[in-house]
């Protein structure tokens, strides 16, 4: 099951090397043996926040540049173009940075009577990294969205 | 540095009722990762973060967020919601030493 997750991100051709040590992840499932600062643990910490799933890449708009002058505050704008019904909304959203030392950055639930998925915030990269957001609706399906954020002056991050 | 001074915005002029409206919000505080070394001293500058942020409106919890130490300093949060009465918008935010900073806001239905 996760290594479909790993594919199903990988499909779209995201360049992210799955190491030795992702793959034991994959397999192993043991969130102790874990590295906490390589980027290969990046699917445990996404099934960690929204669940087992196959990731869709689509519904997801983050319109920010390829390139971060300041890692110390990197504008993310998230809209997920997804109804927010009483049968059919999206409940969860997180937000990851590979490279980051910690790369699980924020999370965001929502009721139906948000209205709509539309955030703002701003993050710290420590480093040109891959970013990824995946939003969860409440009937379990997975929507993904990731680039790769070149940055030209690291933020002490986080 | 300074902490504190949480502030909310939200649309100055009355809305209908089913709009989406933008609520702005930001809040002084370090955001201290617990990962970055003193410049001067070399030692580790302990952590110090906002780790929940939650909006109340129309008794309910319309956005509810967990914040690591990797969110930028002074954070800035936007975020919409639909407006379905008048009434506040209630924003607490709280920081991995157990203070809690909370601000609020009222939306206009006209």
């Amino acid at each position: 099951m996760e290594n479909k997750d790993i594919l199903a991100m990988n499909r779209r051709g995201f360049f992210r090397s799955v190491g030795a040590a992702g793959i034991a992840v994959a397999v192993g499932s043991t969130m102790a043996a874990l590295p906490g600062t390589a980027s290969a643990n990046i699917d445990a910490l996404i099934a960690e926040q929204v669940g087992p799933g196959t990731i869709t890449m689509d519904k997801i708009t983050l319109d920010i540049p390829d390139k971060a002058e300041n890692g110390a505050m990197v504008r993310i704008p998230i809209v997920v173009n997804h109804p927010m019904e009483p049968n059919n909304y999206i409940e969860k959203v997180a937000v990851f940075v590979d490279e980051n030392p910690k790369p699980f950055v924020a999370s965001y639930n929502f009721i139906p009577e948000s209205g709509q998925v539309n955030i703002e915030f701003r993050l710290k990269m420590a480093k040109t990294s891959m970013l990824r957001v995946v939003a969860k609706s409440n009937t379990g399906s997975l929507f993904g969205f990731s680039k790769k954020i070149e940055v030209a002056e690291g933020g002490c991050a986080g | 540095m300074t902490i504190g001074s949480p502030k909310v915005r939200v649309p100055k002029d009355p809305v209908k009722k089913g709009d989406l409206v933008i609520i702005k919000t930001m809040i002084q505080h370090p955001m201290e990762s617990g990962l970055r070394k003193d410049k001067d001293t070399g030692e580790i500058v302990p952590a110090h973060h906002v780790v929940s942020v939650k909006a109340v409106y129309n008794d309910k919890l319309v956005l509810d967020a967990v914040w690591t130490g990797a969110v930028s300093k002074n954070p800035y949060l936007g975020f919409h919601l639909r407006a379905e009465k008048t009434g506040p918008v209630e924003v607490t935010w709280k920081d991995d030493k157990g203070q809690e900073f909370k601000a609020a806001e009222t939306i206009t239905v006209a």
